[in-house]
């Protein structure tokens, strides 16, 4: 089961993955980066498929897409914030990291963690505690089942808004 | 017609219907941008997407700033994968030396007012200087405008902030009055907001001033800032965009600015903000003047004035980006900057430098930088072990004097 990596509030996109190795097209070299001033632990404790949960405006900063890529490209699952810096929301959606606004949660390191993208519910199964997400605008919410804005754009050729 | 702010106004004259804060609308956009750290990136989206011809391809522009000149092969071969996309495609291409991305849009008048801009930059806020709406958007955003021409945009709340008085304290900057907006907002207090600048003050700031109010409305996690356009002057007939006297705005800030003195932004944050007379003596070894936000001519001249027949402190370096190529010339023709190299400065290409860490200067361990930029993020400038201050041009160049902070005089 999906493990909480938990941080705290404002963890910059400097940090998420620092600008000297963002100007790449290989992206295991941005997960080999990953977190690595923040939490210099963090590969070696994170598993495939674990959570990523912060507290306010995670991802501020720099509008380096890189960053959510860095994330998705070392296996994280799903990032969960209490809110997001607004480039990094759409950056993650649009490249298909799927992203839960939840501004009540109170997840803890090390919480067994259960989720439904298409509802935004979010299970702590460690402490018997169940969130539900924010709602997604329907183009944000319809981009992410796409798995990303590339995706959507190739089949809806435009944007729908409803 | 509800009474609108000025976001909400150009995004409706771009939706072709009345808009307000809160909706969603999808608007063609006036122009774009990418720089070398997003668009390779976006050009590979650009292609996965289908993408064969960009949608308006004069309308599209490819800078190369961030790292530049290329500091190793990997980078040098993105610089040429945007070349030859640019020689493909058609599109403007500005290589390295032309300057930082914000700088060259404006000094070129790519964006005018009125506009809607989205730049690959977290910073392209600071065309809200010109009276437009720009955003910041990431790499695959930018791939749907350069296909499509358009974006799909939530319209932003705004908030007002009214900058009274009609001059600043000798030593007091826009830099000061933009370090004051984000210590009061914080660094996530305008989220998903734009910031609209008004007030009397505005009769008095120059373009340049007006771009470093804008350019800082990223450091409080804003979608675009947007100066009301008193005062703006251009050499060029435009529209002007006014808000409603009577429009909605989630908070009002109200700063006396003839009352500031100067600031500082301590290490890790920008919105850690303190009066630069309470970190007076702190050592530095280490000053950076330019970037999108500091490294315009006013920005050196009021360096140079400062350090002019004088020397930095034994132990000390001062590095300097102009921010274009045009900076740079006009720089050069008025003596700028022979006074700063005189004084010791090492002048950098145009570009964002040691900015975004990848070269050009990255701080050693334990070393205390003094900077003019826009982020003192742990690890921003490319060295963790680091500490960054941030404050305006003549506080930097007061501090490499001394080799402490210091106020400028």
């Amino acid at each position: 089961m999906a493990k909480a990596h938990v941080y705290a509030d404002n963890i910059d996109t400097d940090r998420i993955i620092p600008g000297k190795y963002t100007k790449t097209l290989d992206l295991s070299s941005l997960a080999a980066h990953v977190m690595e001033d923040l939490d210099p632990s963090f590969s070696e404790r994170f598993v495939q498929g674990d959570v990523i949960v912060a507290g306010d405006n995670f991802g501020c900063g720099s509008s380096r897409e890189q960053a959510p890529l860095a994330l998705k490209a070392a296996g994280v699952s799903l990032v969960i914030a209490r809110f997001f810096a607004r480039i990094f929301f759409r950056n993650a959606i649009n490249i298909g990291l799927p992203v839960l606004e939840i501004p009540d949660h109170t997840i803890q390191s090390g919480d067994e963690i259960q989720f439904d993208l298409a509802t935004g519910i979010v299970i702590n199964v460690t402490r018997n505690e169940t969130y539900q997400a924010n709602q997604l605008p329907p183009v944000m919410l319809a981009i992410m089942q796409e798995g990303g804005l590339v995706a959507y754009l190739k089949k809806h050729k435009d944007f729908i808004l409803s | 017609m509800k009474p609108q702010t000025i976001a909400e106004k150009i995004l409706s004259a771009h939706a072709g219907y009345p808009v307000y804060a809160g909706e969603l609308c999808i608007v063609p956009v006036d122009g774009a941008m990418a720089t070398d750290t997003t668009a390779p990136l976006a050009i590979k989206a650009f292609e996965e997407m289908g993408g064969k011809k960009l949608a308006a391809p004069d309308k599209f522009h490819l800078i190369i700033d961030h790292a530049a000149p290329a500091p190793n092969e990997r980078i040098a071969n993105l610089h040429q994968l945007m070349r030859n996309f640019a020689s493909k495609q058609h599109c403007a291409l500005y290589d390295i030396g032309s300057g930082i991305c914000h700088q060259v849009m404006v000094d070129h008048h790519t964006v005018k007012p009125g506009d809607i801009f989205m730049g690959a930059d977290s910073h392209t806020p600071t065309y809200g200087a010109l009276n437009a709406f720009a955003c910041g958007v990431g790499s695959t955003d930018l791939a749907a405008v350069m296909l499509t021409g358009k974006i799909w945009l939530k319209v932003p709340h705004s908030i007002q902030v009214i900058l009274h008085g009609h001059h600043l304290q000798p030593g007091v900057s826009a830099k000061d009055i933009a370090l004051e907006v984000v210590k009061q907002l914080t660094i996530s207090g305008a989220t998903y907001q734009s910031v609209e600048y008004h007030g009397e003050l505005l009769h008095h700031l120059t373009l340049s001033d007006r771009m470093v109010l804008c350019n800082m409305v990223a450091e409080m996690g804003a979608k675009t800032g947007i100066v009301s356009p008193e005062g703006l002057q251009l050499p060029y007939l435009f529209n002007p965009v006014f808000a409603d006297k009577e429009a909605a705005y989630t908070r009002v800030l109200e700063i006396d600015a003839a009352a500031l003195h100067p600031k500082i932004a301590i290490p890790h944050s920008p919105d850690n903000v303190h009066d630069v007379s309470a970190y007076v003596g702190t050592p530095i070894t280490y000053g950076f003047i330019g970037t999108c936000t500091n490294g315009r001519l006013s920005d050196l001249q009021a360096a140079a004035n400062v350090l002019r027949g004088r020397s930095l402190a034994p132990g000390v370096r001062l590095v300097i980006a102009p921010a274009s190529r045009q900076v740079l010339l006009d720089a050069l023709q008025d003596g700028t900057i022979q006074t700063l190299i005189a004084a010791g400065a090492a002048i950098i290409n145009s570009g964002c430098g040691p900015c975004v860490g990848t070269h050009d200067g990255v701080p050693g361990d334990g070393e205390v930088v003094i900077s003019a930029a826009n982020r003192n993020f742990q690890g921003r400038m490319g060295n963790p072990q680091s500490k960054i201050f941030l404050a305006s041009p003549a506080t930097v160049a007061a501090s490499v004097l001394t080799g402490c902070i210091s106020l400028p005089k």
